[in-house]
């Protein structure tokens, strides 16, 4: 279970999605995401990140996406590193822009 | 350091034990008929009850489970192919986003069968085995019954079916064979799933000879922080955490919280394991369905409250062990808020000596004792916190894959 290292995959300036296999249940505090796919659960533990990952195929960026759900600018890295974490486990992919 | 989200001090095993909106690991039994016996059945399967959910029962639950977005139930039973709309039901399932994983003894993987599984993606199955060599597991669950594993575990194998669960519960008899499972399970590419013998169904009568006995509990750990990477556990020992650092899995018992059964007739119960009038919720035909009893129940409700720890309360292990498994506590007569009777500190076994000749509940059907309620002191528990996660995103849930 790494939550500690960004994947190198994840670029925050590319166009990103939720993974179509995936499904996000919302919970206090913030959701499940289960991939169909690998049958592997993750949990978002704030609502911030339920926000982002759920705006992101809206954004034209990750980094739009975190802006726009209002991560704020000394919270980015933390978010980035969880993007990354869902990037490298295939819940988020990036999209054409 | 920052901490993302808006509560610094979350640990997801505290909101876990709060309860989440709806359940991550429910296990549905959709028969008891079976076409085995197997000693340890932890439903004591056989017959079939007459007042099981009829087709149109169990889509409406489907329906129900689609909507509070549970993403896969567990089937099981009995023999779930049994039932004449098995595959109806797992169809509709699937055309609702609610995968099904389904335990199976193996006889009736067809070639056929083999192919329609490995093609989607919303279905898993899990094939039970007891032994990784013939003699250990027919002992067990019957002559020819490893021949027949090994069969569907070829026809999966040949039809492309990568990453299916080969699930073994661990006894006194096989846990020398943990090497030999993994290696099964490698050659098939398969996922080996180890699960604790819990006292359970059948299981409780069979728990005193069958359980791992304190050597070999330690060796299974051992064993499982070596080899255990990615085989799958769940919840089913993080009691033996107390040996040294906890095991991946949910470290917890859900019961209620975050796991729940629902049986042939509706019933839903806290767990697979804790199949008594004590852990019974309610029904899914009451008004409300399944929904409000997962909501709303008394019995939830409690559960979910925050639990003195009694006698394990000074137990430096607590953090991690907690008092072990409900449901194991409870089948071996011991009180809901002490020791598992396989506390690694063998508290469990003083406990199970001190017990003298008081008969250990029995699990339902067989209603016919009804111990009371183990009172549970009203003291929260005020653990001292772990280092905080840094990530808004919590353990990616290698914790609950799968289970
Ligand atoms: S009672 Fe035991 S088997 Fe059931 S959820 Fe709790 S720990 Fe798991
Ligand atoms: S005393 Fe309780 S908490 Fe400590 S190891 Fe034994 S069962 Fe676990």
């Amino acid at each position: 279970m790494t939550t500690t290292t960004t994947a190198p995959g994840y670029d925050p300036a590319r166009p990103w999605a939720l993974h179509p296999q995936v499904s996000l249940r919302p919970e206090s505090f913030g959701a499940l995401a289960y991939h169909f796919g690998t049958r592997r659960l993750s949990f978002l533990k704030s609502r911030t990140l339920l926000a982002v990952v759920e705006s992101l195929a809206d954004q034209p960026s990750g980094l739009e996406a975190c802006r726009a759900a209002g991560v704020a600018p000394e919270e980015l890295a933390a978010y980035e590193q969880a993007l990354g974490t869902l990037a490298a486990t295939g819940m988020i992919c990036e999209r054409a822009a | 350091m920052t901490l993302a989200g808006p509560d610094p001090g979350f640990r997801l095993v505290d909101r876990f034990e709060q309860g989440l909106d709806a359940p991550i690991c429910l296990t549905w039994e959709l028969t008891y008929a079976c076409n085995l016996a197997c000693v340890h059945c932890l439903s004591s399967s056989g017959r079939r009850d007459p007042h099981e959910l009829s087709t149109d029962e169990c889509k409406a639950l489907i329906d129900e489970f689609e909507r509070m977005q549970i993403f896969y139930v567990n089937i099981g039973g009995g023999e779930p192919t049994i039932r004449s709309d098995f595959w109806e039901l797992v169809d509709y399932a699937t055309a609702h986003r609610v995968g099904v994983k389904f335990s199976t003894n193996g006889s009736r993987i067809t070639d056929g069968v083999a192919a329609r599984l490995a093609a989607s993606d919303y279905v898993d199955v899990q094939l039970s085995l007891d032994g990784a060599t013939a003699e250990v597991n027919d002992a067990v669950r019957g002559v020819g019954s490893f021949a027949t594993a090994v069969t569907a575990m070829e026809r999966l194998a040949a039809a492309g079916f990568a990453g299916f669960k080969i699930s073994v519960v661990v006894t006194r008899h096989n846990v020398g064979q943990l090497d030999a499972f993994k290696s099964l399970a490698d050659r098939y590419g398969a996922q080996l799933r180890l699960t604790r013998l819990r006292p359970a169904g059948r299981g409780a009568d069979v728990w005193d000879e069958l359980h791992p006995t304190a050597v070999q509990q330690r060796q299974l750990y051992d064993w499982l922080v070596a080899r255990g990477e990615d085989v799958l556990t769940g919840d089913s020992f993080f009691h033996l955490s107390a040996f040294g650092d906890a095991l991946p899995g949910l470290n917890l018992c859900g019961a209620g919280r975050v796991v729940c059964l629902v049986d042939p007739v509706g019933d839903v119960y806290a767990c697979p394991f804790a199949i008594h009038d004590e852990f019974l919720a309610g029904n899914v035909r009451t008004p409300g369905g399944f929904t409000s009893v997962w909501r709303e129940s008394a019995l939830f409700a409690e559960l979910r409250a925050p639990q003195g720890e009694g006698a394990c309360t000074s137990c430096g292990h607590y953090d991690a062990c907690r008092g072990g498994c409900m449901a194991a506590k409870f089948f071996t007569g011991l009180p809901l808020d002490g020791p598992d009777p396989e506390c690694v500190l063998g508290h469990g076994e003083n406990a199970l000596d001190a017990r003298g000749d008081v008969k250990a509940p029995r699990p339902s059907p067989d209603h016919s004792s009804r111990p009371r309620r183990v009172a549970v002191a009203l003291t929260p528990s005020h653990r001292p916190d772990r280092r905080c996660d840094e990530s808004p995103l919590a353990g990616a849930g290698a914790a609950l894959r799968a289970e």
